[in-house]
């Protein structure tokens, strides 16, 4: 252990620690804007300045390792007044006006300057120039705002391993970019938009859909439908002041109601039936490998995480037929909406909108899929990320935090707290194991709290083994099998998992959701810096299934009514035909 | 580094016969660390310049982000996606050169061959580029064409001397049609 004092106060911290984490420890917090945590500093910003007792100049203390006996001062007159340049520096070149910007209230770079007291540009000079890429459908690109922080490059290289942005060129003129300064739909971009969450400024952020969603809600003649993704009930809150992790699902009914959708429904909704289909179709491959001796595509992949599903057909296109062929919750959702929902109501389908709520942005993407338009038109016309229906229901001026709660619309409103965890890595692994295990053996799965608790909490890759015994008749040829599954985050965390399966490595279940914590933690969600806020939501999504009556996907009653009434069987026509898809490889250099 | 010429023909070896080569040397950079940018000089060397195949097959034989190979290529002013010309014309404009005229020497020269700083003439025989001191401070203003120096050139001798290399080519390409 190292011992030092900052602003004289002691604080021990073990060894490797940078004097920016050791001042955090006693409270003080020293303002950066390039720090990522757990990753290796950059000292990109300078903004992190402090006095050093002995240095020669000032230190940034992002990078500066703690040692013995070191004083640090954070608050001298010089720390300050250069850690004030720096901030004007920055500003004198950034090309963006606060008023109208994306991140007007929401921008690190404004809240340093405002909190450094900067009320004038001293420093006049040439202003980066702007570079609008709106070439996704998920992303905006702006370089007239970007200062250069390089946590883009952090996420998009080292937690995701996709490596489409990096910096070009040098100097005043250089650009955060993908190669040779492109777009990014010239480039393998998976359009998972953690580039846009780590973002302290404007320069990255989703492509806006809220005036095509009140476009919709204006018109008469159209009835506007929306779903909600299973994490945004733990994050919605953080928009309107409340701690991370407090579950705010039955304003956010409420709120949404406010706004004019004419039926709330809920995406946990397809998230059971996703487990139905996707449960269903592992047994299938495992019963075609064993008892037929088919060659079958083992692991089976999860399919629920479109930024994953980008991913494969980029980089591993030779494991796409892997990949579980259910198309995610919101597509499933979207497909049902414009036919099972729309002829119970016998309205045409032009008449119908549905809207999506994500905490994603690459769920933007995923809507506009050719392949999505099991309806005969596109299934999800609009995708809102969190971030985006709070500022809506701002707009709206409805009071969030004194709404009273109300419940999600009937038939596709109904779910199982297996739908809930979704949202966490882990969760649709165990979701599915829920279902699996019960239907293989009749009986409940016999874990505490009907938890795999290997396969929660932030680990990068985790892996569980369960052992099936005293199956049914039907599925004896499982006796004695060990379950093998994984489960990974982030997709460099996929990457490794990648490689251990190329090593022999057996697996007959696999669950990849693109971003760091799951969909909790995903390019949509209101931004945070700090890992606890993602334990937080985890916690909160486990206690909304803990909440819950119906606990496992197949004993969802509308679920059963869906089938009953539509669908048939699983895996069966219907369900091919609306509630799956196929992949495609996609080529890397464009 | 560069590939014997046919005896028979000799002709000038083409890109892909060249890339096929490049790609047996570029086996020796993988997985060694900072094997990138010795991957990028040789390349240089063996094209003239770095063709967007090139560093696509670099990016993925060293498992490097593509973004992150023309990172470096735009970052370092040694490397040049674009051809260069056979006659690689550098005008210096260091601190000597430049008050004793090496931008006028640069403006004749940018006249004389129709095209700017960067650019490299239709016929691919030439290209400009400026340099911040060559170590001949007394003889300025200075100008090499590729290992070459001119000194003390003034604008109007700027056409001789292009001139010079003009007729190398042409004598080449007589003695070709025998």
């Amino acid at each position: 252990m190292i011992t030092l004092s900052i602003n004289n106060i002691n604080v021990e911290v073990p060894e490797g620690t940078t004097v920016l984490e050791a001042a955090k420890k006693v409270g003080i917090n020293i303002p950066t804007l390039c720090h990522f945590e757990g990753k290796k500093p950059l000292g990109a910003c300078r903004v992190c300045l402090v006095e050093i007792e002995g240095g020669r100049a000032l230190a940034a203390s992002c990078s500066t390792p703690a040692t013995n006996g070191m004083k640090v001062f954070t608050n001298t007159k010089r720390a300050r007044l250069a850690r004030k340049t720096v901030v004007e520096l920055l500003l004198s070149e950034h090309n963006g006006e606060c008023k109208t910007c994306d991140r007007n209230n929401d921008c690190e770079l404004q809240n340093l300057a405002f909190q450094m007291g900067i009320e004038d540009i001293r420093l006049k000079g040439e202003v980066a120039k702007p570079h609008i890429d709106k070439s996704t459908p998920a992303l905006v690109r702006d370089n007239g705002k970007c200062i250069k922080c390089r946590r883009c490059v952090t996420v998009c290289n080292e937690v995701q391993a996709v490596g489409a942005l990096f910096p070009q060129g040098r100097g005043f003129s250089s650009m955060i970019s993908p190669a040779f300064m492109s777009d990014l739909d010239t480039v393998a971009c998976v359009q998972c938009g953690q580039c846009a969450a780590v973002c302290p400024v404007g320069a990255i952020s989703e492509k806006n859909h809220i005036d095509d969603v009140w476009e919709a809600l204006d018109d008469p003649t159209k009835m506007v439908i929306v779903q909600t993704a299973p994490a945004i009930r733990a994050a919605l809150g953080e928009c309107f002041d409340y701690e991370p992790g407090t579950l705010v699902t039955g304003k956010m009914v409420t709120a949404l109601k406010q706004l004019g959708f004419d039926k709330v429904f809920d995406t946990n909704f397809t998230a059971d039936l996703t487990i139905i289909e996707e449960g269903t179709e592992l047994l299938m491959r495992l019963k075609d490998k064993i008892v037929n001796g088919k060659k079958v595509a083992l692991p089976q992949f999860t399919s629920c995480s479109p930024g994953w599903i980008n991913f494969v057909e980029y980089f591993y296109p030779e494991y796409t037929d892997n990949l579980s062929t259910c198309k995610s919750p919101q597509q499933m959702f979207g497909a049902l909406a414009k036919t099972y929902y729309a002829e119970m109501l016998c309205k045409d389908i032009d008449e119908i909108v549905v809207v999506s709520v994500m905490p994603c942005t690459a769920k933007k993407f995923e809507c506009q899929r050719e392949e999505m338009n099991a309806s005969g038109i596109q299934d999800v016309d609009y995708v809102l990320t969190t971030r985006e229906l709070a500022k809506m229901i701002k707009q709206a001026g409805i009071d969030f935090t004194s709404l009273p709660d109300s419940k999600m619309d009937s038939p596709l409103g109904l779910s199982s707290g297996a739908a809930d965890i979704f949202a966490n890595t882990g969760g649709v692994m165990e979701a599915a194991i829920r279902t699996v295990y019960e239907i293989v053996t009749g009986r409940e799965l016999p874990l505490e709290n009907l938890h795999v608790e290997p396969l929660m909490g932030l680990e990068g890759v985790k892996t569980a083994s369960l052992k099936i015994e005293g199956t049914l008749p039907d599925w004896s040829f499982l006796e004695g099998v060990g379950l093998k599954v994984a489960v990974a985050h982030g997709l460099s965390n996929a990457r490794k998992l990648f490689s251990s399966i190329e090593n022999g490595e057996e697996y007959h279940f696999v669950e990849v959701m693109t971003c760091p914590g799951g969909c909790i933690g995903g390019g949509g969600q209101p931004r945070f810096t700090d890992d606890t806020v993602r334990q937080k939501r985890l916690a909160a999504i486990y206690a909304e299934d803990e909440g819950k009556e119906i606990r496992k996907s197949h004993e969802n009653p509308d679920i059963k009514r869906l089938y009953e009434r539509y669908l048939g069987k699983p895996l069966g026509e219907t369900s091919h035909h609306l509630l799956h898809t196929h992949y495609k490889k996609k080529e890397i250099f464009k | 580094m560069s590939l014997e010429k046919c005896p028979e023909c000799s002709k000038e070896p083409t890109e892909d016969e060249l890339l096929a080569q490049f790609e047996e040397i570029l086996d020796g950079y993988v997985e060694k660390p900072g094997g990138l940018i010795p991957a990028l000089q040789t390349a240089q060397k063996l094209f003239g310049y770095l063709p967007k195949r090139v560093l696509q097959l670099i990016s993925m034989k060293l498992d490097i982000p593509y973004s992150e190979v023309t990172g470096v290529v735009s970052f370092y002013s040694f490397f040049t996606t674009v051809p260069k010309g056979k006659y690689m014309v550098r005008v210096c404009l260091g601190t000597a050169c430049y008050v004793r005229g090496g931008k006028d020497v640069l403006a004749s020269l940018e006249k004389e061959l129709e095209i700017g700083v960067g650019g490299t003439t239709p016929d691919g025989l030439f290209s400009i580029d400026v340099g911040r001191c060559f170590g001949a401070c007394g003889l300025a203003p200075v100008i090499m064409v590729n290992d070459e120096t001119h000194q003390r050139v003034k604008p109007e001798k700027v056409k001789e001397i292009i001139d010079f290399y003009r007729d190398i080519e042409m004598t080449i390409i007589k003695e070709k049609a025998g």
